[in-house]
């Protein structure tokens, strides 16, 4: 067997195994649905009120942000799984097969694939049950947007997948995750526009990657102006890829149990 | 033919300060098992993660089945099977599904996992738990799911990594007839213990380590004559005796005798006519004795004569 043909059997064996245990873990399945929802409703109906987005009601403006904050975390159940599996020694077991060195990985984030597309859907019927509505964008663009976003997911199930690697328990990479990765999302534009920040915290929200792809969403979604957003949010995605996908891969030839 | 499946040469192992393993040899014939015993924190694991491909040694070399484990690990895995001391099974799939998934990474094809997977529920008396998740598993079912799959892709080198630890009595046993019944097949296996018992019962040769160190090596009866001689023991009537017991039997022993709770243990030299004499000499003294016997020493006494503290001691284990 060619080494791509068996990274691909042995990818799809794993990833098969990630999306069996869903329905068999109903915590993780809230976390998909309720979780991002919560988020919704508190932001649209608690906040909403006190938020200024000038042209477009708040609920257009968030649902992209939020979106785009769900789908980027969407990737941590692979930073879960990945510690679990080393605490649990099932690490130790797969680096002892005879299987392709990237299998354990690549199955990860192509399962958090299929899982972040169920969470795009319950996502936009909830924004479009609060109101949200596409402003003026063609089917391309709309398509190009889930594109874009699930692009997005893949590249931070990447970095997840590094967390994962280097936390000895599920709680440690719970911990690194939301004290490190989770302010990130809140300076940037997801919830609220860059320009109402003070100095220095809006400079750095206009050069966070998080901006740079909400903004990239809304362009396609709500025909806001596009400046150079779009094709950014892909460079900014591929290059999260092609640096975490080998420091992940890297990190996981070297990984045993505790 | 005595070919070694497993040999190891001059390996040698640090985490950071720690030297997990300090310049280790030894060698195991095909269709043997090899006994690795020793306390925590001696070294069992990182040879064991070594031997595997898990871990690269600092020095020294390693070859299984004629492969070396560093160069050409790729081609090795094929050849190996490996099972855990943390029983390493996916809690949400199920026992059948846990075969099936290492038959497949093995690369046997999906039907043949299949079959396998069926073969060895069967063998290893998981067929009624098949469909159920491991999670509703006990300690013992774990473990044999754990090596049932270990040994999915019928590898001529097993590792075993405290197979049996913290298991009870019951399930110990039959981990060991099939560990056994791998080996009546052709295999040669691997095994790490800290439990003397084990070694003696299943090991063919046991290589004894502590402080990443080999320090004896040997059949379970070499190790034990290495130490030389036999037990007498004598369990006293009353323990405020032990005193007067012991320079009773002072003199017809090897080395200075030592009393553990009502129990007087001298090593001495077997031969003819020394229960009597000792039972006269006892007499002599006014020490009244409940029973009286000699026996040849076992692992333990081995190990606390070449360590100097018992096998199952628990020290500040070094990480392993």
């Amino acid at each position: 067997m060619s080494s791509l043909a068996m990274t691909v059997e042995d990818t799809m064996v794993l990833a098969r195994r990630n999306l069996m245990r869903i329905p068999r873990q109903p915590d993780l399945l809230i976390a998909y649905t309720i979780q991002p929802v919560m988020f919704v409703l508190l932001f649209v109906y608690v906040f909403g009120g006190a938020i200024q987005t000038p042209g477009f009601d708040y609920v257009d403006f968030l649902m992209p942000g939020i979106i785009v904050q769900s789908i980027a975390f969407g990737g941590f159940v692979t930073a879960l799984g990945l510690s679990e599996d080393v605490q649990k020694g099932l690490i130790d077991r797969f680096r002892s097969l005879p299987m392709s060195r990237a299998a354990v990985l690549a199955g990860r984030t192509f399962s958090d694939i299929v899982l972040n597309c169920l969470s795009l859907v319950v996502l936009l019927a909830v924004g479009f049950l609060a109101g949200f509505n596409f402003i003026g964008a063609t089917f391309g663009e709309v398509a190009l947007g889930i594109v874009l976003l699930l692009l997005l997911g893949y590249a931070f199930s990447w970095i997840f997948a590094l967390v994962g690697l280097f936390s000895s328990t599920p709680e440690t990479a719970n911990s690194i995750g939301f004290t490190l990765i989770f302010p990130l999302t809140f300076a940037s534009s997801i919830f609220v526009p860059a320009e109402t920040m003070p100095d220095g915290l809006r400079q750095f929200a206009e050069a966070n990657p998080f901006t740079t792809i909400s903004d990239a969403v809304r362009s396609l979604w709500l025909n806001t102006p596009a400046n150079s957003d779009v094709w950014m949010a892909f460079v900014w995605c591929f290059v999260l890829i092609a640096v975490f996908a080998p420091l992940a891969v890297s990190r996981y030839r070297h990984v045993t149990a505790k | 033919m005595t070919e070694d499946a497993i040999v190891v040469e001059g390996l040698e192992k640090s985490y950071g300060s720690v030297r997990a393993l300090c310049g280790v040899d030894f060698a195991a014939p095909t269709g043997s098992i090899l006994g690795l015993l020793g306390p925590n924190g001696a070294g069992k694991t990182t040879a064991v993660r070594i031997l595997a491909t898990l871990l690269e040694p600092d020095a020294g070399s390693a070859r299984v089945v004629g492969l070396d484990v560093v160069k050409q690990a790729a081609e090795l895995r094929a050849q190996i099977g490996l099972a855990g001391q943390y029983a390493a099974v996916d809690e949400n799939l199920t026992g059948l599904e846990n075969i099936e998934m290492v038959g497949r990474l093995y690369h046997l094809g999906k039907e043949q996992s299949r079959v396998r997977a069926t073969e060895l529920l069967e063998r290893f008396d998981l067929t009624d738990a098949a469909k159920r998740p491991a999670k509703t598993y006990s300690g013992g079912m774990r473990r044999r799911l754990d090596l049932a799959a270990a040994l999915v892709a019928r590898p001529p080198v097993l590792f075993l990594d405290e197979p049996t630890t913290g298991l009870d009595p019951r399930s110990r046993i039959g981990m060991w007839e099939m560990i056994e019944a791998r080996v009546d097949a052709g295999a040669t296996v691997l095994l790490t213990t800290q439990y003397l018992d084990e070694a003696d019962r299943l090991a063919d040769r046991i290589v004894v380590i502590d402080h990443g160190r080999v320090i004896a090596e040997g059949t379970s009866d070499e190790l034990k004559d290495q130490i030389g001689g036999e037990r007498l023991e004598v369990r006293l009537e009353d323990p405020a005796d032990a005193e007067a017991a012991l320079a009773a039997l002072a003199e017809i022993a090897e080395d200075r005798p030592v009393t553990e709770g009502d129990i007087v243990r001298a090593p001495v030299r077997g031969r003819p006519g020394i229960i009597p004499e000792a039972v006269r000499r006892l007499d002599d003294a006014d020490v009244g004795i409940v029973d009286i016997w000699l026996r040849r020493p076992t692992l333990d006494d081995v190990f606390l004569a070449l360590t100097g503290h018992a096998a199952e001691e628990e020290g500040e284990a070094a990480p392993v």
